[in-house]
């Protein structure tokens, strides 16, 4: 009898004592929680400072993510959904699963910034990547008359292939179909993702690789190598805007908002541009790393308002497929 | 054993079926899918069928060639075989692409002769590919069915001075007859279902699957009924080619034979310098892109990150346990030997991963966090997957030997776990060693529904290769795909040698 109060105990206190750790559950996209992406180091910068245990649950992509948090419902167990974007947020804000966040800072964006229910957490532009020296045009048209052979991916299955859609649709509204018909012979395939047409272009299968004006800036720092440059086009650059949002339903509210908090925070944003390699949403206050000064600045950033994106994605795949499909 | 069969067609049906009625039951209902899916599905279908139809044409010389002869490096050549079909996809897409890309072989070639290249990208690419993949499996399919041939046959056939003509008629036809419908019908599931080969070679939207369709709803427009209907397409698709295959094949086994090492006698002559031929080209075709594959990754595998190493031992536990599933389960619909079991097997073939995927998570969800489960969710899937594939290398075997045996076996009384251990077994250990290399080797290559639920700890190798493209380290990834084909192509080969040490 002893004995089994004694285990009774024992197993109340390992119950208390879970407790006393909060777990703070992230929902995000593969690359983001790998060992190679920003995750383990947020983790640990967080969690010396929060008396709580962080969980990444990972889903493939950010479309994938918001598809696993649809399926949830308010069922969910994420705190906090880190990884959509701008393309996503109008859909993600739709299924009011989604709480204000409250935080505030000095964002580095091209943009103007004031989502009630999303923070960004880093961005860049999308543009074509090829080889110092070889010819690069400037503008969409350009490259459709030129001989350069370009490997995309494809929008239904790819954010870059999405960004793509979405940047000539708004650098030519009604003639993007045309643009499309112009580049079908340039276009040697359309990948399912980014890293099968980046990984071909590294092959030589491609001129040109769909890819974001920071990916240089791997080759500069991991590899020494400036051999790769994206190519600026006058019609301006479509940007990627990556979000994280508070779940309404949490029940760690307090914490959640503080790790949002801790997100645009220098410790956090200084891990973002070598490790996803892209921009932080703010400047890190040792500014950023050697090798992204060597990067191209575009001189007029896209970006369609995310309530608009549905309806003007619709409409632009369509147009896609028929131009490509012939 | 009937019941046993009954059983495991049950648990097979349960697993692709549940989660897709699990999935149309969150819908609320079916969706409609619109033309561009229809597309999609019209593509298909040709790409399938074709892919079928040349995967097993350009197999019989391959087979009949290796058949009759004995050379040196013969077994080799057979073991080679199996390789590309187990190549992870992205490796071999890989492999293909120092070939026939831009900077491959023959078009370096070409340009040294002053030739326009060629192009690989389009509906020819995607053919050459799943020909690429399939091609071996066919082989090693009708090289069973050539084995099964009795030895008298051939020996009757020799003393009569029988032209080859009249042997490929009287012997080999019969034999072709009853196996191909099914070997095509496998590789038509299979190219029904390939995915990232058809978009990546394919050249643009034109070339497309069911599957990316079923993306798009899932993704883009959430629509659950509508990737569900898609879904059921397919499964319908593949059933409907299992059953035509079924009725092609007639009743297909070789009469009785004495069970007798198979010596040949035929093809003299002009044959011989044929059958070189056809054997050395297809043995370049196999081994080339392999071979350059594995030479670009070996740089970099002594300088892999330890998490990759995990990840090979956590790839090969889940490689051994869905063998085993995947073995186990395919006795159970073979033994019994009727038709309606192993079509049951055929299907996991059309079963989208996604919704599958999805499914699983829906119908698990309440219950537990499905991400904690996720490797034996995927040891359970891959033997899904591997299923068709150890059943069409079992089941004509079990069949031919009770064809043969059968009378006598039952006039002496010899049945259940006696019958199949002095029986079947001895006589099943080449296919069952070839079926659980395959299983083992298709678990360790595939990406599969880990990348559904792609779990921050104690990933598979495949799964740690696409994280590492995805972080631009090209090279890391080369070493670890190396590693990956060495483990998949070593376990097939340590299972297809143990099978073949049997050999009487």
């Amino acid at each position: 009898m002893k004995h089994l109060i004694t285990a009774a105990g024992l197993l109340l206190a390992t119950g208390a004592m879970a407790e006393e750790t909060p777990v703070l559950t992230i929902y995000t996209y593969d690359s983001f929680a790998s060992e190679w992406g920003p995750g383990p180091a947020l983790e640990q910068a967080f969690e010396a400072d929060c008396a709580c245990d962080l969980q990444f649950v990972t889903a493939g992509d950010g479309a994938a993510l918001l598809s696993r948090l649809r399926l949830e419902g308010d069922a969910t167990k994420a705190d906090i959904v880190l990884g959509l974007d701008t393309n996503l947020t109008a859909a993600a804000r739709d299924t009011g699963l989604f709480a204000p966040h409250g935080v505030s800072a000095d964002y580095a964006l091209p943009v103007a910034w004031n989502d009630p229910d999303f923070v960004p957490f880093d961005w860049g532009y999308f543009a074509f990547i090829g080889n110092q020296g070889d010819p690069a045009p400037t503008t969409f048209r350009d490259l459709a008359d030129s001989d350069r052979r370009i490997l995309i991916q494809d929008p239904r299955s790819s954010t870059p292939g999405l960004g793509l859609l979405l940047w000539v649709k708004q650098a030519y509204g009604d003639e993007a179909p045309a643009i499309w018909e112009a580049l079908s012979d340039n276009i040697v395939t359309v990948t399912p993702g980014w890293s099968e047409a980046y990984g071909m272009f590294l092959e030589g299968e491609g001129d040109l690789v769909l890819s974001y004006t920071t990916s240089p800036a791997y080759h500069i720092i991991a590899e020494e190598d400036a051999s790769k440059v994206a190519l600026p086009f006058e019609e301006g650059h479509y940007m990627q805007i990556e979000v994280a949002g508070l779940v309404a339903g949490s029940d760690k509210a307090d914490l959640a908002k503080s790790f949002l908090a801790f997100l645009v925070s220098d410790a956090a944003q200084s891990v973002i541009p070598t490790t996803n390699w892209m921009y932080p949403a703010v400047e890190p206050s040792a500014g950023l790393p050697e090798g992204f000064d060597m990067l191209i600045t575009p001189a007029k950033p896209l970006l369609i308002a995310p309530e608009d994106v549905p309806a003007t994605r619709d409409a632009a795949l369509e147009e896609w497929r028929n131009a490509l499909s012939q | 054993m009937l019941r046993l069969g009954g059983a495991a067609a049950l648990l097979v049906a349960a697993l692709i079926l549940a989660p897709l009625a699990a999935v149309l039951w969150r819908a609320g209902g079916a969706g409609w899918p619109g033309p561009a899916d229809w597309a999609a599905l019209r593509f298909t279908l040709l790409q399938a069928s074709l892919s079928a139809i040349l995967s097993a044409a350009f197999a019989i010389p391959v087979a009949r060639a290796l058949a009759r002869r004995r050379f040196a490096g013969r077994a080799a050549l057979i073991t080679l075989m199996g390789a590309p079909f187990i190549l992870p996809v992205i490796v071999a897409i890989a492999g293909l692409l120092t070939i026939f890309g831009r900077n491959g072989l023959v078009n370096s070639a070409l340009e040294a002769l002053g030739l326009p290249p060629i192009d690989i990208f389009g509906l020819h690419g995607v053919l050459l590919a799943h020909v690429f993949f399939n091609l071996p499996l066919a082989v090693r399919l009708l090289l069973e069915g050539w084995r099964a041939i009795p030895a008298e046959h051939f020996r009757l056939a020799a003393q009569l001075d029988l032209p080859p003509a009249t042997i490929f008629r009287t012997l080999e036809w019969p034999m072709l007859r009853a196996r191909l419908p099914g070997i095509c019908a496998v590789i038509f599931a299979i190219c029904l279902s390939s995915f990232a080969t058809v978009l990546i070679l394919g050249g643009g939207p034109a070339a497309t699957n069911v599957e990316l369709a079923i993306y798009q709803a899932f993704t883009f427009d959430f629509d659950l009924g509508r990737a569900a209907v898609l879904s059921a397409l397919q499964l319908v698709i593949v059933a409907a080619a299992a059953v035509l295959a079924l009725i092609l094949a007639g009743n297909g086994t070789a009469a009785p034979g004495l069970d007798r090492l198979v010596q040949r006698w035929d093809g003299a002559g002009g044959l011989r310098l044929w059958d070189a031929a056809v054997l050395t080209l297809a043995a370049a075709f196999v081994a080339l892109p392999i071979a350059l594959v594995l030479g670009r990754g070996a740089a970099s595998v002594l300088s892999l990150p330890v998490s990759i190493w995990m990840a090979a031992g956590v790839s090969l536990l889940v490689a051994l346990a869905s063998a085993a599933i995947s073995v186990l389960l395919a006795l159970a619909l073979a033994l019994p030997r009727r038709r309606r079991f192993e079509a049951v097997g055929l299907m996991t073939l059309a079963a989208s991963p996604l919704v599958l995927g999805t499914g699983l998570f829906l119908l698990i969800r309440p219950f537990t966090f499905p991400g904690n489960h996720v490797l034996a969710i995927t040891a359970l899937v891959n033997a899904a997957m591997a299923l068709p594939f150890v059943l069409r290398s079992l089941s004509p075997e079990i069949r031919q030997i009770e064809a043969t045996y059968g009378r006598l076996s039952d006039s002496l009384g010899l049945g259940g776990w006696h019958r199949f251990r002095w029986l079947l077994l001895p006589r099943l250990r080449r296919p069952l060693g070839f079926a659980t290399g395959l299983a083992a080797a298709l678990s360790m290559g595939d990406l599969g529904v880990i990348a559904l639920f792609p779990p921050p700890e104690a990933a598979t190798l495949p799964l740690e290769i696409y994280r590492l493209l995805g972080a631009y380290r090209t090279e890391a990834a080369a070493g670890a795909s190396l590693i990956l084909t060495a483990l998949s192509f070593g376990l097939f080969l340590l299972f297809d040698r143990m099978g073949r040490h049997a050999d009487t």
